[in-house]
């Protein structure tokens, strides 16, 4: 238990540095915010008067500290173009990413462990050396470009769904359809790296003592694969599952705007060219902890596969 | 081990039914299932990322959707005429200083309450004063000397002096006086009625039924927003939208079977406007030399396949009265008169210059890409700049800051004024710092004279004032191409940019 | 040493590509930005890749474009590296708080992808600048250089060749630049070929968004966007830009893997 709390301070702690340094960055940039706002009536006056407003005359901090006040309650300021509260633009936006990268995340799991685990045993075989240059070529293949030829071939071509038609999430069904689309131009690139990684893990596991042992013992191959070098496997796959999560936000980046699914992704483009400071901020934010997160959750699942982790050795 | 791969499993199985499960009620969002329901998708490149205020709201994109939600005391018509609206009648005293509207019995706002006649005095006092943080200021409304309501149903505004256009800007549209949420949920009498917006995805509208006139035909459009040009094409093979206006050539001709491409012209002045204000479009020898090098024709040809409206001034020859055709070839495309003009002005081996062009506007890009061709033959470099629609009002509308921009500038209400009245030096509008005083003593001037054959003359006056002078790099009107799925008509065109969704209907 | 297929592929491969790139610096069939008449014809011996909607030659804009993005990625890279080997030199060879510091900031940089830091520092500089492209994609990958020179540098600190320089009053920087460094290759090369073709997707998916490299400047990110908004009309146009980062990428991977291969790092 002592472990998870360790992990949980470290995570406050973190996710505290980021916003802050992530509040101060845009809160130097943002300083003629009021002037965008008045734009062709910015006179003095008028923006000292809607400064003092919007409380851009308070020191760093104290903004800050209200900032984030108002982030846990759901208050985070309106946005300087559609002047609406932040809250009300991205809160949907949220929920599709989020949908988004855990389709994706399911699709990278799904397929890339059993994968990992049949390239292993099969290792140094004639199909290896053709594997991992596919796998090469897998990682070469940009996600927005897999998504053209995606959103081409089933869109256009076979009608299997309306590209830039995103039924909204009210739709659940449909929804899901669009972007298991998307999901699968995000997960192709990550899907070849974890199966590469997996099976460089389990071939190193395999040279180990245990393994040898067992397998001299007359144990089935196979079956020591699956009951003990795969659980020991896991624990830096994991680690860079979590990795593969914060990816995937990143992925959903480039590829919403390929699909036209209206997500935070394709928010924090249009906001940073706009210069929608409010916007972006709440965004990177929000992306930050969702990787800090991510990072912590692995910990913890490790620590639960490997109990050693948990004395505080090195990791 | 084994419990917990098999509680995974069980998980994922009862995700993958939950995902699937769900959705089995509802239909899927597709041409058939929108023409049962008379529905229409319509797309549009532009989100409406400013405020949905009538009178806050600056550009066209916005104000062509929102042509349907409001109205003001008079409305254009496709013929270029102005009816009543809110208004039933109006009456114009002899001296042409007062005028008298009686409002129509039981007009009522999207939210329910009757129109009275302090919503037309608070509408019209908004834009006089604009006060509030936002409102643009409406020139034309400082003429007002008294704006009373003798009773809830009528309206008399006096004027300081008789002004031929002033019944033009009373289509302004007409809010309630007791509303502030106009920025994000505005309230009109158009026959749509606002419902939702959300910001990158979508803006929707319903049919107001309580609407004074003629009903509209639709129940409900919904406006699609792909900003990104590159999805254009596809929302509409695949069926994502019905209606897109403002397509390219070359996007209407990759459309096929299925749809009918109606032709209109847009009404905008596209041009590649000059800061005259900055070196070194401040010295006219190098805006003439731009001139004589850009070949609009050529451009046209190009990028557009022949398809648009060659012009020479700040008028589209949709407002054939002002028009001046004489203008269109004033630079006729002479490559050595420009390099001539540019070694005068002392740059003989030419200059760099930028062209910001907002992203989201393929039209525009194409055009200035020609247009840095064409530059190079004397020896100006022209780099393109794209920026977000965004950046574009602020920085280069609104901030002035800026070498040249490929845009097409929009009339707001059916005058010459409306598309002239931006370049005199006083105007809070005038984003390429034209400042000349003979062009404000014309205006002026026109202002000042009540008879339309004289005012026309001099509006006239005005165009070749800005083409003598080479304010800009004048383009053309564009071709306005209009993708509407087969079994769709009423698609109706105006003088001006808006998009008329009232006699939209699905054939037969 | 044992034959490398992935080295000798990715070396062809890539030094194809590069070839090709480099003399597009020089020369190209035709003028990138020339417009003619002859709008939208399919590839054929005249023009390799067809032409767009300009008229304008694809494959003379794509060796300009891959010229654009290779120009990038280098730029980034050495900016990585430069910034990655100093910070990692010093932090690994020292020790200390510092570098604990350093250290941890490190990994929660990196736990970022590197899009989205880059998205950050473009929206704090401004986009839509070829060199701010190239400034925010440098520093974002400053961390990860710096975590493997650091690895690198911190096991050989204690090493005999090391230790006998200190003894002999060898200046440190040059024990750390002309002692250390050379034998630091084997792990650095490997890291470079990924960062290179990370940049080169980063840089893409950036002038694809439209806030990295625009016009007049081709690159081959933008030039897709392009590309996908004349899919059904010239599909070759996005087949062919695609293809030629594909190919890039490809070919730098298989390199890296055999780098890794060569230096027995990876099973």
């Amino acid at each position: 238990m002592k472990y998870a709390a360790k992990r949980l301070l470290t995570l406050i702690l973190t996710m505290l540095v980021v916003s802050f340094l992530a509040f101060a960055a845009f809160s130097l940039i943002s300083g003629n915010a009021a002037e965008i706002m008045l734009g062709t009536q910015a006179t003095p006056e008028r923006v000292a008067a809607l400064e003092h407003e919007l409380g851009l005359d308070r020191p760093l901090l104290v903004r800050y500290g209200a900032w984030l006040a108002g982030f846990f309650t759901g208050d985070l300021g309106v946005s300087y173009s559609y002047r609406q509260p932040v809250w009300e633009l991205i809160g949907p936006k949220t929920a599709v990413t989020l949908w988004l990268s855990l389709l994706s995340f399911l699709l990278i799991v799904l397929v890339s462990i059993p994968l990992g685990v049949v390239c292993a045993r099969y290792a140094g075989g004639a199909l290896d050396g053709a594997h991992t240059a596919f796998n090469q070529f897998c990682m070469a293949v940009p996600s927005f470009f897999t998504g053209i030829l995606l959103s081409w071939l089933f869109g256009i071509v076979l009608h299997w769904f309306t590209p830039g038609a995103f039924p909204g999430l009210a739709r659940f069904g449909s929804a899901v359809k669009y972007l298991l689309f998307a999901a699968v131009a995000i997960a192709i690139p990550r899907i070849a790296m974890t199966v590469r990684m997996l099976r460089s893990t389990i071939l190193s596991e395999m040279q180990k003592d245990y393994v040898r042992t067992a397998i001299s013992r007359g144990n089935d191959r196979s079956g020591v694969l699956v009951r003990h070098v795969l659980k020991n496997a896991l624990v830096p796959v994991v680690t860079f599952l979590a990795q593969t999560m914060a990816e995937i936000v990143a992925g959903s980046i480039v590829v919403e705007q390929v699909f036209g699914i209206p997500g935070l992704g394709r928010m924090l483009v249009v906001s940073i060219a706009n210069r929608d400071y409010p916007v972006v901020q709440a965004i990177v934010v929000i992306l930050a902890f969702w990787v800090v997160l991510s990072g912590t959750a692995a910990d913890l699942i490790n620590g639960r596969i490997d109990p050693r982790l948990r004395l505080g050795g090195e990791t | 081990m084994k419990k917990r791969i098999l509680a995974l499993v069980l998980l994922v199985c009862v995700l993958s039914a939950a995902l699937t499960g769900c959705g089995g009620g509802s239909k899927e969002d597709s041409p058939e299932n929108r023409k049962t329901a008379n529905e229409l998708n319509v797309g549009i490149a532009q989100d409406l990322d400013d405020s949905l205020d009538p009178h806050k709201a600056v550009a066209a994109g916005t104000k062509e959707v929102m042509f349907n939600v409001f109205e003001g005391l008079v409305k254009p018509t496709p013929e270029g005429d102005l009816v009543p609206a809110i208004a039933e009648t109006y009456t114009i005293s002899d001296d042409h200083l007062t005028y008298t509207f009686h409002l129509r019995q039981g007009v009522k706002f999207h939210n329910g309450d009757t129109v009275t006649a302090e919503d037309v005095k608070y509408s019209i006092q908004r834009c006089a004063d604009a006060t509030e943080t936002g409102v643009l200021q409406v020139a034309a409304f400082s003429a007002v000397t008294k704006l009373e309501t003798p009773d809830e149903s009528t309206v008399v505004i006096t004027l300081a002096e008789p002004a031929n256009e002033f019944l033009s800007y009373l289509t302004c549209a007409v809010l309630p006086a007791d509303y502030d949420r106009q920025d994000t949920a505005p309230v009109g009498t158009g026959p749509f009625r606002f419902v939702s917006r959300t910001a990158q995805d979508s803006i929707v509208l319903e049919r107001f039924d309580d609407y004074w006139g003629t009903p509209a035909q639709l129940s409900k459009v919904t406006f699609k927003i792909i900003e990104n040009a590159d999805t254009i094409m596809m929302s509409l093979q695949s069926g994502a939208v019905d209606l897109f206006a403002h397509l390219t050539i070359t996007q209407a001709e990759q459309l096929g079977e299925g749809f009918t491409v109606a032709e209109g012209t847009m009404n905008l002045v596209q041009a590649m406007y000059l800061n005259n204000g900055e070196k070194p479009f401040d010295d006219v020898r190098v805006r003439q030399a731009l001139c004589y090098a850009v070949d609009k024709q050529g451009v046209i040809d190009q990028a557009f396949d022949g398809y648009g409206s060659p012009i020479g001034s700040s008028m589209y020859p949709a407002f054939a009265k002002y028009f001046d055709p004489s203008l269109t070839d004033y630079y006729s495309h002479d490559t050595a008169r420009a390099k001539a003009l540019l070694a005068e002005a002392g740059y003989p081996d030419g200059f760099s210059m930028t062209i910001t062009v907002p992203s989201n506007y393929q039209p525009h890009i194409d055009t200035a890409q020609v247009i840095a061709q064409q530059l190079k033959d004397i020896g100006v470099t022209a780099e393109l700049q794209l920026v977000e629609w965004g950046t574009w009002l602020s920085d280069v509308y609104a901030g002035r800051q800026f070498q040249s921009t490929v845009i097409g500038v929009d009339a707001s209400n059916m005058t010459a004024r409306a598309l002239l009245e931006r370049f005199t030096s006083t105007a809070s509008n005038d984003f390429i710092n034209y400042e000349n005083a003979e062009y404000d003593a014309l205006f002026a001037q026109a202002q000042a004279s009540y008879d339309d054959a004289v005012q026309t003359a001099i509006y006239k006056q005005m165009e070749r004032n800005l083409t003598e002078n080479a304010a800009n790099v004048y383009i053309q009107d564009m071709a306005d191409l209009v993708a509407v799925r087969k079994g769709l008509e009423g698609v109706r065109f105006y003088p001006i940019y808006v998009l008329d969704l009232s006699a939209l209907r699905y054939a037969g | 040493m044992k034959k490398n297929p992935y080295l000798t592929a990715g070396c062809l491969l890539a030094g194809l590509l590069a070839a090709m790139i480099v003399l597009g610096f020089f020369w190209t069939p035709y003028d990138p930005t020339a417009m003619s008449a002859e709008k939208f014809l399919s590839p054929s011996l005249r023009h390799l890749m067809g032409t767009d909607n300009f008229g304008r030659d694809i494959f003379s804009r794509v060796m300009e474009g891959a010229g654009t993005t290779l120009l990038i990625a280098v730029a980034t890279v050495a900016i990585g590296l430069a910034g990655g080997i100093l910070i990692g030199a010093l932090t690994g060879y020292f020790g200390g708080l510092a570098d604990e510091i350093l250290m941890r900031l490190g990994d929660v940089l990196t736990a970022f992808p590197s899009i989205l830091l880059a998205l950050v520092i473009i929206s704090l500089v401004g986009p839509g600048k070829t060199y701010n492209v190239v400034l925010s994609l440098g520093l974002v990958f400053i961390p990860s250089f710096a975590r493997v020179t650091r690895t690198a540098y911190a096991a050989v600190r204690e090493a005999n060749y090391v230790k006998i320089a200190q003894l002999m009053g060898v200046p440190k920087a040059r024990i750390l630049l002309v002692h250390i460094l050379p034998n630091t290759a084997s792990t650095l090369l490997p890291a470079i070929t990924i960062g290179f073709n990370n940049a080169v997707l980063a840089e893409a998916s950036m002038s694809y968004l439209g806030i990295g490299v625009t016009p007049p400047d081709a690159s081959l990110g933008y030039m897709l966007s392009e590309a996908q908004g004349m899919f059904t009309r010239a599909p070759w146009y996005a087949l062919c830009t695609g293809l030629v980062i594909v190919l890039l990428v490809f070919g730098v991977g298989l390199i890296g893997e055999g780098l890794q291969r060569r230096s027995g790092e990876v099973i």
